[in-house]
């Protein structure tokens, strides 16, 4: 590419350089973030990085950013072994990475937040100068954008490839984009992307591409690598792997299929006998207990994240809800656990209208497990005691004349339920918040399921926790579930969903879009469901190999 | 030491974080004194004789003593207004709006029972100002439960409106034509006064603040309302799992605060002025929320914190007598006070000596995906 010679943005110098992650390892407490993740990313390449929520994608990219500094492993770039300290530091190397969230500053045009990014800036900045120089940048771009535009009269998509075009112009030859497309329409997506992979193309950068959407992997990347629990379960080319085969790989139902070489896939753990234990045990399952009929809920910023969600879980069942992050499963969780108002719809428990109100849910004996339950089921600055006792505080057991709590009562039961499910805390006064994720589940556990439960909502009960833990959440869910408990639960995790459940509902775009069989769930066909690709699945595949 | 608990770690943890519960604020009120300090001295007094003055002023003698505690009184009731919002976690600096209307709203009733029995006056007064200045409060509370209106804002905007109210009803309607150069309204008359505290020259009011913050105390520390409310300005995501009643409880919260406020201006009315002027808009509303914030929002510290800023407003006229400085020197220091606490308020967590041992691994270790979320936020 011809270019004139300018201040900002020299001619390029040949291809962009090997970006090399070499066995990263990154602990966090004794929770296992990254386990020895290897990560190539060859020159011109776009190279998606595929994985849940929580599977470890952003803390490998953070350690390659600089973020965060890996406790085993190599980075190299090119021929020359880094170890980024700091996003500018990476920046400097010709790193750059595109963040989820805007970095643009609004009440500015592009052409000052081109010029703010850089990060040497002069004391007074001559813009007939800088003007001239973008003129010329913007020449050799393969987009044009207004310069002259304040960045809040963008659209989204025109700020994200203004973002893009920022690490352009900060020559960063290898650029990391985080689900560059959550806020994308799907053809603001396309745009973005199609355009990313033409400049990977034309040899000006390499692109990785962290993002949980099959179609954006098949459509525009070369490579990809497929992270689970912060471990590598996957790599290959895009063109040898199906999506059912990455959605196997990324949920974990991989097990049973066997699209890639045993190789290529981590040593999951054989569940035991009992793990598998779904309780399709004839009779036990009663009668419907929770009836959703046509839910509708809108997401914080007023789009509607739940577009008629219908369902039914009966006494003694588990319905696992299998989606992936932003289909509405959050936001179906919080309706019914009362953190979000429903716009249409009603749901009953028992045969009575549920509000989530402490009186009803306490008449219908609803509990709810929500994820990340130190910031949506506890008070991190309470007690454990007084965490336990979040439910039942005003209870007559635990008050005096009607309004006078017995702290030696609540004491009493946290004392006792510290015992019964080993929660490992110092003292039971001592702040939640000082637990590790663990036993604040496991806090929350004894809390939701003491007394009579009806009803169970759980959402992502075991993320981020260690294998023993996870274990014994599962067994408690089952035996509430034993105990009549209709347990809905909602999980990102298909191996969760399949150990446990007795039906398994997919969830897409805010619709219930798929009931798998009850004996015999195919985890391929699911997966493609939760992809978004279940119109494409055919009618011989579904029933293939129950 | 008074830990002598077998869960050794976690006594000690739970005594440290008492002993920096207090340490913080005395760090602030030193670092204020220090700079009090030169303040005066470059103001020309002899710094050492301000502090002596001050001291004998507010704590030297049993006058003066009984000065601080009268003007202690409606302070402690003007920090409920901030302390008990603050439990369910707002920031309400609208004590000078509720006490004000509380005062007005009390001589409006004491006039309206004219020459009924005294007691029965001053139930109605103490009740007109508890729920003018409760419903004043409250009205902030439902903006910003229901509406989402900023509570600091728009409580502070109401203490503009509360006393232009207050100003055109005792200096329109309501103005006594007897009282020519200072508008009042006429006298509530000398029998419907609250008087003095047998064996003291203080009036009930003190009882009445003693009172409410030990009320406050319990309601928010030993009752399930309180357990309520503490859910809710710790996690209102939490309270709203356990369906709790957030907004109602945001509300009543507010309206207790308001209340307490109201009745600090019945008791100013009742015990000091006999009259409602403009002699009732002297900024302990203000002050409050100082003492408020000294005492942690909590109920019961806010006593001896009343006493100790109630002791500072005393020392103002010795201030002017013996050492010539202006009356309004001791409000340079309650400015002073209020900044450093403001500031030292970030100290608190940091200062390495309570810091627990075990909390730097076992916070690194919950949830990756939520650091993740804030490091990428900044």
């Amino acid at each position: 590419m011809s270019a004139v010679p300018s201040p900002v943005a020299p001619p390029r110098r040949g291809s962009p350089p090997l970006l090399e992650a070499d066995r990263l390892s990154k602990r966090f407490g004794n929770f296992l973030a990254l386990d020895d993740v290897s990560l190539r990313v060859e020159p011109g390449r776009v190279h998606a990085l595929l994985g849940e929520n929580g599977a470890g994608k952003s803390t490998l990219v953070k350690c390659i950013m600089g973020y965060l500094t890996p406790d085993a492993g190599r980075i190299r770039l090119g021929d020359r072994e880094v170890l980024p300290k700091s996003p500018r530091h990476a920046q400097s190397l010709g790193i750059g990475m595109v963040y989820q969230h805007f970095t643009l500053v609004p009440n500015m045009t592009v052409r000052e937040n081109l010029v703010l990014s850089r990060p040497r800036l002069p004391f007074v900045v001559d813009w007939a100068t800088e003007r001239a120089a973008l003129a010329s940048f913007l020449a050799r771009m393969p987009f044009q954008v207004d310069l002259e535009a304040p960045v809040r009269s963008l659209s989204a998509g025109e700020k994200q490839k203004i973002e893009i075009l920022k690490q352009l112009y900060l020559e960063s030859r290898v650029v990391i984009l985080d689900e560059p497309t959550s806020v994308l329409t799907p053809a603001e997506a396309d745009h973005v992307l199609s355009m990313l992979h033409q400049m990977a193309r034309a040899g000006e950068i390499s692109v990785v591409l962290i993002t949980h959407k099959f179609r954006e992997v098949t459509q525009f990347a070369d490579e990809v690598t497929v992270l689970r629990r912060g471990r590598k379960v996957g790599h290959g080319g895009v063109g040898d792997l199906t999506p059912s085969a990455m959605a196997d790989m990324m949920m974990g139902g991989a097990s049973k299929s066997s699209s890639l070489p045993p190789s290529a896939r981590s040593s999951e753990h054989e569940a035991p006998a009992d793990e598998r234990d779904r309780g399709t045990d004839e009779g036990a399952i009663g009668h419907a207990r929770v009836l959703i009929d046509d839910l509708h809920a809108e997401d914080d910023l007023g789009v509607p994240a739940l577009r008629g969600v219908t369902l039914e879980v009966r006494s003694g069942e588990i319905v696992g809800v299998a989606a992936i992050a932003g289909n509405g499963q959050e936001e179906l969780v919080e309706v019914l656990a009362g953190q979000r108002m429903k716009t249409a719809g009603t749901v009953t428990v028992s045969g009575a209208e549920y509000e989530p109100k402490r009186a009803i849910m306490r008449a219908l004996n609803v509990r709810c497990l929500p994820e990340e339950p130190l910031r949506n089921a506890c008070v991190p600055t309470m007690s454990v005691a007084d965490n336990m006792a979040l439910r039942v505080f005003d209870e007559p057991r635990y008050t005096a004349m009607g309004w006078l709590l017995s702290r030696k009562k609540i004491a009493q039961t946290a004392t006792t339920l510290v015992g019964e499910y080993g929660i490992r805390a110092p003292s039971i006064h001592t702040p939640i918040g000082r637990l590790s994720g663990g036993n604040v589940q496991r806090a929350v556990l004894a809390r939701e399921l003491e007394g009579k439960v009806d009803v169970l909502i759980a959402a992502n009960p075991c993320m981020g926790l260690d294998f023993a833990a996870v274990a014994e959440i599962h067994a408690r869910i089952r035996a509430a579930r034993d105990r009549g408990a209709a347990v809905l639960l909602v999980s990102a995790d298909l191996d969760e969903i399949l150990a446990l459940a007795t039906r398994i509902l997919v969830m897409s775009e805010g619709r219930i879009v798929y009931e798998a069989p009850l004996e015999g769930a195919e985890p391929a066909v699911i997966g493609k469901y939760m992809a978004g690709h279940g119109a494409h699945v055919a009618p011989d595949e579904r029933h293939a190999s129950s | 030491m008074t830990s002598t608990r077998p869960a050794a770690g976690d006594g000690a943890g739970r005594f440290s974080a008492s002993v920096e519960a207090a340490a913080v604020p005395l760090l602030g009120l030193a670092v204020s004194f220090a700079l009090f300090g030169v303040f005066v001295a470059v103001a020309g007094a002899n710094v050492g004789d301000v502090y002596y003055q001050m001291v004998r002023g507010s704590f030297g003698s049993w006058f003066s003593f009984q000065n601080t505690l009268v003007r202690a009184a409606p302070l402690m009731l003007t920090a409920l207004c901030t302390a008990l919002p603050a439990q369910v976690g707002l920031v309400v600096i609208g004590g000078e709006g509720a006490l004000v209307l509380g005062a007005l709203a009390s001589v409006i009733a004491a006039h309206a029972l004219g020459g009924a029995n005294p007691w029965v006056v001053l139930f109605a007064m103490a009740g007109a100002g508890c729920v003018v200045g409760g419903a004043w409060i409250a009205a902030v509370g439902a903006l910003r439960t229901l509406r989402g209106a900023n509570e600091t804002i728009s409580s502070l905007l109401l203490n503009y409106i509360a006393i232009g109210v207050f100003k055109h009803v005792v200096e329109g309607p309501l103005r006594d034509p007897a009282s020519l150069n200072k508008p009042s309204t006429r006298p509530i008359g000398e029998a419907n006064a609250l008087g003095a505290i047998p064996g003291l020259d203080v009036h009930w009011g003190l009882v009445y603040g003693l009172i409410g913050c030990l009320a406050a105390y319990v309601l928010m520390r030993r009752s399930a309302f309180g357990f309520a409310a503490k859910v809710i300005g710790g996690n209102a995501r939490a309270a709203q799992l356990g369906g709790l009643a957030v907004s109602k409880i945001v509300i009543v919260t507010c309206a207790l605060g308001g209340a307490a406020a109201g009745l600090a201006g019945m008791a100013e009315v009742a015990a000091v002025h006999g009259t409602a002027n403009a002699s009732i808009i002297v900024g302990y509303g203000y002050t409050g929320i100082l003492v408020a914030f000294l005492a942690r929002q909590h109920p019961l510290a806010i006593v001896p914190v009343a006493v100790l800023i109630g002791g500072v407003g005393a020392s103002g006229g010795l201030l002017q007598r013996a050492e010539h400085l202006p009356d309004a020197t001791v409000n340079v220091l309650q400015g002073i006070l209020f900044v450093v606490i403001l500031a030292i308020e970030t100290l608190r967590g940091r200062l390495a000596t309570f810091l627990p041992r075990a909390r730097v691994t076992s916070e690194s270790a919950p949830n990756p995906a939520a650091k993740a979320a804030c490091s990428k936020a900044a």
